[in-house]
Order: C-alpha cells, then structure tokens, then sequence
C-alpha cells in the first residue's frame, strides 16, 4: 500500500495514485464544488451523514448565519458555508430598493440614508461580517452601495490533496492513497496519535473523542469501488457538487469560469485546480465567488512536508551540534581533574 | 437525483452540469465599471480558524519533548563522563536518561486516541513522517539508554554496557532534535514558520536541562562539564527562541506573547537566567547552589517546551497567523509577475 517514497521529497506529480505505489488503476477521480449555483439546502451534509453512518456534531446555534455547522471534522464531512456581503452579484439587481430597510440588517431598522434614528434598540448580532462587510445595518461606501447584497454558500470538503500532508506524516499508514487517487483513513489502523490534524493546511481531520480515532471524507470510497457515485454529488440538486474524472472535471471548470466571466461576474476563480499550487493540485476543487479566506479557506495553502527535507538537515546539523558541545563541556577538564573520587574505568 | 456509475470504463449517465448563472440577467444591467475589485485587507469567515488546532494534550507532548531532550542530552553527558572517569556524573547522566526516556514513552502512549495501538507506529517506514522516523529511532534508543543505566547501576557486563552507553550517546541527540521536525511539520503557523530556528532551539533546551540534572546527579569534582553545558544550552535556548521569534510574520509571533505560551516563556528566560547565574557563581563550590541552579534550568527547559506548545495552540486558533502571511506572499508573487524584472517582495 505505501509505495516507495522519495527520502528527501514529498511531490507526487500529475497521477498521484501512481506516485504512491499502484501499477494499475482507474483514472482520478474528483469533485468540482461550483459554489455559483449552491443554494444552501445542506443536502450534503445531510447525505454524507447518512451514508456514512457519520454521528451527530452538536446542537449548537451559532448566531451569525444559518450556518451552525461551524466547520469540518471528525463528524462533519461536508460543511455549507453562509456568507452575507453588501456586494453587487455580477450585473444582477437585488430589487431591494427600499430605501428604509438595510436587506442584512436583521437586529433592528436603521435608515440608509444617514438621517433619522436607528429603529428598535435590540442590537445587531455583534459578529464581524466576512467578506469585508462592515457590522451589519451600516451601509459601506463604494463597491457595495445600500442595496447591493449577495450571498456566497459553499460546499466544503477534503481536497483530497495531490500532495496531502494528513497521508506524509500519518506513522501508522493509516491514511492511504486509494487507487482513485483519493486520500482515505484505515480506521483499524489508526492509533490516534493526531499528528495528521494540524497537518492539514485546511482544518479538515479531527479526533473523535469518544472513539480516540480520526475521521474525514472518503469520497464514498465504499460507493465508488461499487461503481457509484459519492451521496453528497448524487443528493446535490443544483449540481453544484459535480463529481467525475479529475482532468474532465478541470476542463469543465474553466469552461465555467469563462462563461460566468463573460457574464458579468468577474468575482469567479478557481481555487486548488491548477497541479502549481502549494498541494500539488486537488482531487476536489472549487469555483469561488471571492477570495479563498472569505470562504474560510488559505490562500496559498503549502503541503507542511514540502520543507521537510530543509527541516531534516537541520534536526541532523543541531544533532551534530548537541553531540559536539557535550564533547567540547569535557574538554580541558582532563580525565581525572580535581576528582577526589578514585579513577575508574 | 443523479444516475451517474462510476466504471472501471470511466462515467456513464453522467448528468451535465448545469450552466445556470445567476447575476447574469435580471433587471438593470452594470456597467463592467461598476464591478470593482475591491483592495485587498484581511478578511475571515466569521473570525473562525482556518486549520484545526492540534489535538495534542497537555502536560503529555510537552513533557514528551521536554523529557524527549533531557534523555537525549543526559547520554551525551553520561557517556563522556563514562569516558573521563567522572563516575557520579556518569551514573547520573545514565540514570537520568533511562529514567526519562521511559517516562516520556508513557506520555507519548497515553496522549494516543487507541494506546493499546502503540505498536501500529512500527508497521511502516516513512521518512516523510518525522513522528514515524521518531518512532524507529525510540525502538533503538530506548533499550540502549535503558541498558546503560542497569549496567551502570549494578556493575554488571561492563562491555555490554560500554556498547550501549556509546550507542545512546550517539543517538540521544537525535532524540533530543527531532522532536522539532515533528511540530515544525504541520501547517500550525507558530511551529513551521519557525522550522529553521526550531531544531538548535530544541537541541539548546535539551543541554539546559541534562547540564541542569548532572548539577543535581553530580558531586563538586565531577560536575564542571555538567556546569558547561548548562550555561552553553542555557544561553543558546535564551538566544535561538527570540532568534526563532524574529523571524516570523507579526500575526504569527503575536502567538509567543499571548495566554499561556506569554507566561511559560517568561517564566523559561527567568528560571533559566536564574539557573545560569547561580552555577556560574557557586556551581563549583556549594553542592546546594549547584543542585538549586540545576534545578532552576530543568525548569526553565520545561517551561520553554510548554510555551512553545502552546504558541502552536494560540497560532492555530487565529485566523490571520493562517491567512495574513498567505496573503503577503500571494501579493507578493503577483506584483513580481506583474512587474517582470522587478524585485517584489518574497
Ligand atoms: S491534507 Fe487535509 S485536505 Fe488534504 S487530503 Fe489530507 S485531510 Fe484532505
Ligand atoms: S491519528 Fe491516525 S490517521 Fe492520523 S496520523 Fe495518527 S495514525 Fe494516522
């Protein structure tokens, strides 16, 4: 299962099931989350926990979206993002042209033209707004005028990355490589040491307490050996989750792209497609409307393991330096200076 | 719903994608004008983490590297004391090592999700994985630090013990040193950013507390190479940490001087300071003072594994120690793109 690895690098390239170790396999297979047409209705998440007999993550109500999902872990696989923005959706007119009422202004009335008072006391949820919007109820100047107004939803995942720190530093061999290029966990194998949560660039693993193991999507590794496709691409009812072979997948998002661009929405960008990138491409990719950290995403994230090499000759120099100052602590001492204990050895 | 099947052929039924595009045609029309882009400055999804903090407790894998770092560093002394007839310092350092190595194992143990698994660490090789090359490196490690304190300890197979005091010594640094791979090899902003620094940190720590312990182990005559490597470790840990802190982005050293990780560091540079000064004055005089700034410096080493730890914690619970640096580093690639020949920042 663990092919031969590089000592010194952690680059799989462009087929990474190869890379680590299989002679032959299916193509690579991958989702494409076009977040321009999700709508919010978390049919994924709902889906993935049934299919993967995933446990509940907690009733909690987070106060500053619909989402109270909060974000990936042990026992959240797929998690809908919900972003509020006083920003124009490409050359869409929101119709909200009353002039009275902020459309995000949801703790209380307050006119946007400056004047007159803000309307009953109950104060806005005090939660700093993402995507640059100011407290909500203020109206900002420039892009986003008083009645420009947009929501981004996401359907987030694991990137199943090409060069994915979670697989490189798991000890056990837990965490493989599937031979659809998919990044999966053994959970008979894993011995809980953790090590792969903050190796991830993306917050994706997590421990689940009660069972001391580590959790994350499989991509429905069950349903694809099955010849099926994920549950949370076959629930998706807007298609906004698209699921196929990786290269396919590619091609289509920049088709995509293009298409929304020359429709006005110049905010749309592609997110992990390009192999470039800082984790080698990844088996799931995105279609964002704005910057990646918007979403609660890195911007430029980097696999951890791509300086590991750097990190290795420095743990052999400061080695080699502990061995040589505890030579040097002996040094001018003599063998036997001012000892009153008798010789030895 | 979708009928798509996955074959070994490739997709059948594949359903197309759909091609709705929403903001394109409805109302009045933008200008393209109108669709500004916006300066960049920081921004976050509701201030949440972007990576998940790590799972690591505490007093567990602090102590683990801290304890991780005495073994390693108390061969070293062993062993050279072993060689320059310094019995007192010998046995302490053997003793000290073995007596670590085997309270460090138990932490790493205990802080496992499934400790009854332990042993799935040794079921793969993978240099990739500094907690796997770690694992292997224990395998050897242990017993030989183990057997050189029973040999030294009841005088048996004096060869035998030779061996292995030589075989821990060698690897004993390594112990003490790869422990920094380990936290550095993660996307936890405070513990990679500072990779370069975190290894002579870690091996600097390490000699404070094993020069420290010797000062307790040892008598008057033996312990000057203990006092020696005390106050070189004590000093270089001082140094290196605020080395490794300059180096890093402001939102990620911001984490050094925050909650817990603040109060450890300062209490590190404290009771090492404290611990360097009074084996300087009096180490080689007063057998008291000796063991006091011993055991000042076993806790300034300590105090500044668990600050460390907790900088990782801090770090990867802000949001812009993940992002902001990101960020810089896009828009510093873009303006070198845009501007070919220019010296952008990076
Ligand atoms: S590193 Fe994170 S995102 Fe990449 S494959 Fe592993 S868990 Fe998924
Ligand atoms: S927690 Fe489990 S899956 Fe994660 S690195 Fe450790 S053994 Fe591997």
């Amino acid at each position: 299962m663990i092919g031969p690895i590089d000592l010194l690098s952690s680059r799989r390239g462009p087929d990474p099931a190869s890379a680590d170790g299989y002679r032959e396999h299916p193509r690579r297979m991958g989702f494409f989350t076009d977040t321009s047409v999700c709508i919010g209705c978390k049919a994924c998440e709902v889906a993935c926990k049934e299919w993967n007999h995933v446990p509940e993550d907690g009733l909690e109500f987070t106060g500053m979206s619909y989402d109270n999902t909060k974000g990936l872990g042990a026992d959240t696989w797929r998690h809908v993002k919900f972003i509020e923005q006083r920003k124009p959706l490409g050359r869409q007119e929101p119709g909200l042209s009353h002039q009275l009422v902020s459309p995000i202004s949801f703790g209380g009335y307050r006119r946007l033209d400056g004047h007159g008072e803000p309307g009953p006391s109950r104060s806005a949820p005090n939660v700093a707004a993402p995507g640059g919007a100011t407290a909500p109820g203020t109206a900002t100047a420039g892009v986003g005028g008083p009645i420009d107004f947009r929501w981004l939803m996401a359907s987030d995942v694991c990137k199943h990355c090409t060069d994915a720190g979670c697989l490189d530093v798991c000890p056990t061999g837990a965490l493989f490589r599937t031979e659809f290029g998919t990044v999966v966990v053994q959970e008979d194998v894993c011995n809980g040491c953790g090590y792969c949560v903050p190796a991830c660039p993306f917050g994706v693993l997590d421990k689940r307490e009660e069972d001391g193991r580590i959790w994350k999507c499989t991509l429905c590794y069950d349903r694809l050996s099955n010849g099926d496709e994920p549950a949370c691409a076959k629930t998706c009812p807007t298609s906004s989750i698209q699921f196929g072979e990786l290269d396919e997948l590619r091609e289509r998002a920049g088709r995509r792209v293009q298409q929304l661009h020359d429709g006005g929405i110049l905010d749309a960008r592609l997110y992990l497609e390009s192999p470039d990138d800082g984790v080698g491409g990844a088996g799931a990719f995105f279609l964002l409307l704005d910057e990646p950290e918007v979403y609660g995403l890195p911007p430029d994230p980097v696999v951890p393991t791509r300086d590991l090499p750097r990190m290795w000759k420095l743990v052999g120099a400061a080695a080699g330096a502990l061995l040589a100052a505890g030579a040097a602590s002996f040094a001018g001492a003599g063998r036997s200076a001012g000892r009153s204990s008798g010789a030895e050895s | 719903m979708n009928e798509t099947e996955v074959t070994r052929e490739g997709l059948l039924h594949e359903r197309p994608g759909r091609e709705a595009t929403t903001g394109v045609v409805a109302g009045r029309r933008r200008s393209r004008e109108e669709l500004m882009v916006e300066p960049a400055r920081f921004q976050s999804y509701y201030g949440m983490p972007v990576i998940n903090k790590p799972v690591w407790a505490s007093p567990d894998i602090p102590g683990y590297f801290f304890l991780g770092g005495l073994a390693g560093a108390s061969s070293v002394l062993g062993a050279g004391a072993h060689l320059t007839g310094r019995r007192s310092l010998a046995r302490g350092g053997k003793v000290v090592a073995a007596g670590a190595i085997s309270l460090s194992l138990v932490a790493l143990v205990h802080d496992l999700g499934r400790p009854e698994r332990f042993l799935n660490m040794l079921r793969v090789f993978k240099p990739t994985s500094p907690m796997s090359v770690g694992s292997w490196l224990l395998a050897a490690y242990g017993p030989a630090a183990i057997v050189a304190a029973g040999t030294e300890a009841t005088g048996l197979f004096p060869a035998i013990g030779g061996g292995a005091t030589a075989g821990a010594a060698v690897l004993g640094p390594a112990v003490a040193a790869y422990t920094a791979a380990l936290i550095s090899n993660t996307a936890v902003p405070a513990w990679h950013d500072g990779h370069r620094e975190m290894p002579f940190v870690f091996v600097a720590s390490s000699a404070t507390a094993a020069g420290g312990a010797g000062l307790i182990t040892s008598t008057l005559a033996d312990n000057a190479p203990a006092r020696r490597l005390a106050v070189a470790g004590g000093t270089a840990e001082v140094v290196l940490s605020r080395a490794l802190e300059h180096r890093l982005h402001p939102d990620v050293r911001k984490a050094y001087h925050e909650g817990k990780a603040k109060k450890f560091l300062q209490a590190a540079e404290l009771l090492t300071g404290t611990g360097i000064v009074g084996a300087l004055a009096a180490g080689r005089r007063s057998r008291i003072i000796a063991a006091a700034s011993g055991a000042a410096l076993l806790a300034g080493s300590a105090c500044e594994r668990f600050g460390i730890f907790w900088a990782g914690h801090g770090s990867s619970m802000d949001p812009a120690a993940t992002i902001t640096p990101q960020r810089e580093r896009l828009e510093a690639r873009s303006s070198r793109a845009a501007r070919p020949g220019g010296t952008g920042r990076g």
